[in-house]
Parts: structure tokens; sequence; C-alpha cells
């Protein structure tokens, strides 16, 4: 007799994406590297505004730095400025440049493909897995940030990058909205560590990818480049946040750093799907390829930048470095009469509207035989304003450090009642000289006035 | 009663490149049946058992797993676990963690197939991990990897479990888990495919075994039959009398003393190693006792299924 045995099965179904995501995050989290990064970055960012903004000496070389004994805003901005430079590239580098490249090291992709039976719902698994992780850690840094500017300084206004005071409300408003803004660029190198993870297997080029691409881009913003290149780098958009805080808002140089953002997450993350779905995962020694970095990952990105230049200097008005003369004068201008406003409150004086004061600059850049445009510490201007009822103006000399990305540092040359001073003598005692050094930020895109 | 076949494959042929790994493999696993698979290194198990697990799929023949065709990767049926090249384990979890987060990834948290409600727990008792279960993974040795990989087969109550050198790393008292969670499973109508280079577990568990060589089968069939195929043996004799059991030795009709040729080769003087089929073994041995030489030992020098295995790889090898 021949058993009838049991009926044919059914194929077994892949696991839902849901159930995957949730796998892979129990994986993330059960790290010890993830959990000290949580750690750090929900601790360590509350503890080094509370820290600094106690001392008498701030950070001035970073943009609000200046800032941060006046309002618990400007820590949080420290913070982003910093992690913007290295946190973020580094953050993306350790968790989405190692959620593959990890089941390399362990040998566990047959198990994990049998498990889940579907590479397709394993990428995106892992992919919102790392994004999740990624999201908690920013969120602690810009939470933890906050959290320790307000406890220690508090709830105050804060003087933008033109000058002008937001109100703490404002303020609250634009500081989130500035960490949402670099949400797009750090999508942008987390796809590009899952695409460093997935090429390169087990190597830890994989994992150092995002890191080397930030080191490289920030080499690359210290040149004079064009400035239709450097808003077609995915880098440009841990800068362009910045344009937030001046009035009106510098929002051409937002929109294509989040849209060149966007598009290199999508491109890289959409290089890694591929080069994951044609993946041999009988291969255990699997360490990928030079060649296939090049061909798969590193041209189509290059051509993407190419793309992205195209388009940004198509559509806009951009061309040089974005630098000119006009616009130092007037950013300068604009910045400097916000900032006498606060000075003459401060003084308790008779309060001035910046119509009343007609701020106007002059700048010259490293004398007459050099051009008047482009990055470098050798500006020197002279800034003119009127009060009312006064005949003779008032003027005050500034030497400028302007950089590639359009931030300047203004460090007033006197007089000494105005600008030359670290500090004036008000009527509850000493303070801050808010004209003495200042941030200003150029808008590289926006078009030259006339002189 | 013939019992369906839990595997059928015929004329599986699978390459990588140039290289052939399988070339015409014909296997037929019954349900409830242990069946082993050796060969030596590169013989193509891995490969065989990675189609098993539907890691990859074949390039020629047709390869049914549970009543159901397989002619793609990942498309095998419901019930077939196990593991190829280790488990695959997540260190920095606990054995309990990987084993509930492999649970909930399969569902059965959620809807309770494929097991007792604590499916776990019951996994790890049954490879004696209950000890272990909540320190990390990373801690474990290789015989505890291997036992937790096996837990976590059983988490889908298999009704295939394909094992590749399960008994790497175990100690003794492992291995006797192992065997028992195999046994079972057998008894309860599991086929079980293992692949294993010690020849004493596949005697201990295997019903029937497939010999692979350079990708083709060299024998299949019953461990009893395996052993039939080792041929003549050499046997190590140790008696009271050294000398008087070599001249009994030399002087019965049909028996070889390989090591008896008076250079180093012997390691011990003490011990005389013969060769013949069994009848002559049972003659020397009945010669000694007649002769009045004492017999302390008398065993192969190589177990027969080694031996046998030997020999067909060795055939194998030479066209």
């Amino acid at each position: 007799m021949t058993a009838t045995g049991t009926p044919p099965r059914t194929e077994a179904r892949p696991a839902p994406v849901l159930r995957g995501y949730r796998f892979e995050l129990v994986k993330l989290l059960s790290q010890w590297r993830i959990r000290l990064l949580l750690l750090v970055c929900w601790l360590a960012p509350a503890a080094y505004v509370g820290v600094v903004s106690m001392q008498s000496m701030l950070p001035t070389d970073t943009v609000f730095g200046r800032w941060m004994h006046a309002t618990g805003w400007a820590g949080s901005l420290v913070v982003l400025d910093f992690s913007c430079t290295w946190a973020l590239p580094l953050l993306t580098a350790l968790v989405a440049g190692d959620v593959f490249a990890a089941e390399d090291r362990l040998g566990t992709w047959r198990h994990l493909l049998m498990a889940v039976r579907s590479p397709r719902r394993i990428f995106v698994a892992k992919g919102l897995a790392s994004l999740t992780v990624l999201l908690l850690l920013v969120a602690g840094l810009a939470g933890s940030g906050i959290a320790g500017g307000l406890a220690a300084v508090g709830h105050h206004q804060l003087a933008g990058l033109d000058g002008h005071l937001l109100t703490p409300g404002d303020a609250a408003g634009t500081v989130l909205l500035a960490w949402a803004c670099v949400l797009a660029p750090t999508l942008a190198f987390a796809a590009v560590g899952l695409l460093g993870s997935v090429a390169l297997g087990r190597s830890p080029m994989g994992l150092l990818t995002p890191a080397l691409l930030a080191f490289a881009l920030q080499l690359a913003q210290l040149l004079p480049l064009p400035v239709a290149v450097r808003l077609a780098l995915p880098s440009h958009g841990f800068l362009a946040w910045r344009g937030l805080f001046t009035s009106p808002v510098q929002d051409g140089p937002i929109v294509i750093g989040l849209a060149v953002s966007l598009a290199w997450a999508v491109a890289a993350t959409a290089l890694a799907y591929r080069l994951f779905l044609r993946r041999d995962f009988t291969d255990l020694a699997y360490d990928g390829s030079g060649r296939r970095v090049l061909v798969a990952g590193a041209l189509p990105l290059a051509g993407l930048t190419v793309l992205t230049f195209a388009v940004v200097t198509g559509t806009t008005s951009a061309e040089g470095s974005g630098i000119e003369r006009p616009k130092v004068q007037d950013s300068l201008a604009t910045a400097f009469a916000h900032l006498y406003r606060l000075q003459t409150r401060q003084l308790h004086r008779p309060d001035v509207t910046e119509a009343q004061l007609r701020a106007t600059a002059s700048c010259d850049k490293g004398g007459s035989r050099v051009a008047d445009e482009g990055p470098g510490n050798d500006w020197r201007c002279v800034v003119s304003w009127h009060l009312p009822g006064a005949t003779a103006a008032g003027s005050a000399v500034y030497q400028l450090d302007v950089t590639a990305n359009g931030r300047f540092v203004a460090d007033g040359d006197g007089p000494k009642e105005v600008n030359g001073y670290f500090q004036i003598r008000t009527p509850t005692g000493d303070a801050p000289n808010p004209l003495w050094q200042f941030d200003g930020h150029v808008d590289l895109l926006a078009s030259a006035p006339e002189e | 009663m013939q019992r369906s076949p839990a595997v059928r494959g015929r004329g599986i042929r699978k390459t990588f490149g140039d290289v052939v790994a399988l070339d015409g493999v014909d296997l037929e696993v019954p349900e409830g049946e242990v069946h082993g698979l050796v060969g030596p290194n590169g013989a193509g198990k891995t490969t065989l058992l990675g189609l098993l697990l539907g890691l990859a799929v074949a390039d020629g023949g047709r390869l049914e797993i549970l009543g159901t065709p397989v002619g793609r990767t990942l498309a095998v049926p419901g019930g077939v676990a196990g593991f190829v090249d280790g488990p695959g384990l997540y260190p920095s979890l606990t054995a309990r963690q990987n084993l509930a987060a492999l649970e909930a990834l399969r569902g059965h948290d959620a809807d309770g197939a494929g097991g007792s409600t604590d499916g776990v727990g019951d996994a790890l008792e049954q490879v004696g991990l209950t000890d272990v279960a909540d320190d990390r993974v990373r801690g474990f040795s290789l015989g505890m990897r291997q036992r937790l990989g096996l837990a976590a087969a059983l988490l889908t109550a298999p009704r295939l479990l394909v094992l590749d050198e399960p008994a790497n790393g175990l100690d003794p008292a492992g291995k006797r888990h192992v065997h028992r969670v195999i046994t079972r499973l057998a008894a309860e109508g599991t086929a079980v495919v293992l692949s294993s280079h010690r020849m004493d577990d596949l005697a201990a568990l295997c019903s029937e075994v497939t010999v692979l060589a350079t990708g083709r089968v060299v024998f299949s069939g019953t461990v009893g039959k395996l052993a039939a195929e080792s041929g003549e043996l050499d046997y190590r004799l140790l008696t009271s009398d050294a000398a008087a059991a070599r001249k009994v030795a030399l002087d019965t009709p049909g028996l070889h003393v390989p090591l008896d040729r008076g250079g180093d080769e012997r390691p011990d003087p003490g011990v005389l190693v013969v060769r013949g089929p069994v009848p002559v073994i049972e003659d020397l041995v009945v010669r000694l006792v007649q002769a009045g030489v004492a017999m302390r030992e008398l065993a192969p020098v190589v177990a027969p299924l080694e031996a046998a295995f030997l020999a067909l790889t060795e055939n194998g090898r030479t066209p």
C-alpha cells in the first residue's frame, strides 16, 4: 500500500515588512555601539550646552555661539552646526553604513533570507530600521541641546544672522525647522551609507563611505568653487538651514539644498537596492569589489552631481562665488542696523528704527589690486548710519572674514564706543557689545543690489 | 507501507561559472527518515543542502520538496528549516532573544502557528540550553551555537529539517541532546537531511546515506550497505605474544600482514596489523586460540564506514 502522505504544501510566504522592520530594529538596538550613540546623543548636547553657557568663553567660531549667554535657543544651534560638520555624517556611517555589512560579518545572510524569504523586504526593513535609529539620534541631538539651553539660559529672544531679533516663540519654531531641514542631507548620507554597506560587504570601507564622502565634500566646500557647484553638492544641505535665520529667509539655497539632498537619497537608495537584489548570497566571503563600487555607485552619483549642477546653473542666476561686494555691503549694513537697535535698547537710549538709521556699508577686499568678490578674511568695510536729529553720520569700521559658504564674521575696529570694545557700559552694568563682533550671512543666490 | 518522499530530486545539476557543483544528483528522502549526506570537501554537499533550503535554485533536473516542485530561489514550501555553513545567530542578543525575534519575524507569536504557547522555551529545553537562555550568544561556544541553531529550526515545527554539520563542536552532552532531538523528530515524521564528516554520527543517526564526490552520487543506500562497501579492512591486533601472533598470521590463508616489513612503520612493536575479509579474520582468531596466544584487542584500524567513505570517494576522484 502506498500512503497518500501529506498534501502538497504551498510556498511559504515572505515575512511582512513590518515584522522584518521590528526584527531589524531589535538587532540594531541590541548593539552596544548603537546604545552608546543613543545615550551620547540624548545626554551630551544638554551637558555641553549647559556647561558652556555658564562659562565666560563662548564658541564664537560657530554660528550662534556668541549668543549662548543670551538665549537657550543658541545652544541647540551650536549643536546643530557641529552636528552638520561631524556628528551627522559619522552617525549615518555607524548606523546605515553597517546595517548590511553586519550580516556579512556575522555570516547570517542565509539565515535571514530563509526567515524573511524576500530580499526586497529585507532591504526595505533594513532601510526603515536604520532610518528610525537615525531619527532617534537626531531627535536626541536636537531635543537635548534645546533642553540644555533652555534649562541653563532660558527662553529668550534670539538674534538672527542678519541681526534681527526673533521672539522666543519664533526662535523655537525656526530652530525646530532648522533641525528638520538637516534631515534631508542626513537621509542622503544615510543612503550613501546603505550603498557602501551593500556594495562593499564585510569590508570596513562600506562603513566609512558616508564619513569619507563628508570629509571629501568638506574639503571641497573650503575651496573657492563656483556657487552652482557648491549648491549641487549634497553637503550643502547641512549649511543651507542658516538661511532660515535671516529676514527675509534665504529660501533659494534652502530649497536647492533640500532638493539635491533628496535626489541623492533617492538615487543612492535605488542604486543600493539594485545592487542588493543582484547579489549572490551563496558567496560567504563577499567583500564587494572596487569595480562594482565604481560602476554601480560612484559613477551614477557623480553623474547626478553633474546633472544638479546643470539644473542649478540653468534655473538660477548663480554665477561665480556668489559673494560680491554689493551683497556683502547689504548684508553687513542690515545686520549692523538690527544690532544697533539692540545696543540702543541695552544702553537705554531712545529707540530708533532701521529705516531711520539708513545704515550703509562700503567694503573693499584686499585693496585696489584685488577684485571685490569672493571669500577671504581681507574684507574691510566702513558702516555709516544716521541718527534722527543728528546732522553728522556715524561711521564704524569692520574687518570681515567671509567664508565660501556665505557666512561672515564682522570684527569691529572702532570707534570704541560703538564697536571697538567687547563690552558696553549699561545702566545695569557691563554687558556684551552686540556690535563688537557678529555673524552674518550672504545669500549666495540673491541678485546683487545696485550700488 | 511506503512513506511519501519529503525530498525527491532527479538529475539535479548546479554550476557556479565553470565549476560544476552538482552533476545529475538523485536524492530521495522519505518522511520520518534521517538521511546522511557525506563527501569530501568540495563534493557539493553544501550546495545540495542550500537547494533544499531554497537558498539557490538548480540549473537542471527536478526537485520536489514536501510535494512541491521548487523552481526558483526562496520558493520552498513552509515546513522546511535548518541551516548551512553554521547557524545564523546575532551575538548581541541572548539565546532567548534570538529565538523570540525569529519567532516574531515568522509571526508565530501572533497566530500561534507552529508550536506550543512557549515555543522558545520548549526549543531551548530540547537542545539543553535552558540554563544559558538569557546569556548573550557572543559568549557561546561553537557547540552551543550549533544547538541554538537547531533550536531556531525547531521553532517552525519542521517537516523537513536540513542541517549542515550539526555535530560540529559538540561535547558529549550536547551531542546527546542533538541526537535525541533528531531521533524524536524523525519518529514524529520529520525528514532530516544532515551532512557530517563524523561517521559515528551517521552510524548513530542515519538510516540512509548518500555519498557525494565531485558533485556526483557515488553511493546511496543504507548505512549497513555502506559499511559493506568498505571491502577488506585493516585490523589492529594486540596479543600476549606478538611474535607468535605474527607467525600465526603469516600462516593463515588469505590474510595479509601489510605492516610486517621489518621496518619502523609499526608504532608499537606489540601490535600487529592484519588485513583480510571477516571470515579470514575469524579463522585467525581460532588459530591464535589454538596456538595459546591470548588476544587482548582486535579492532578495525579504520571504522568500516570511514573505510567505505574513503574507498568510494577516492574512486570518485579517479574516473
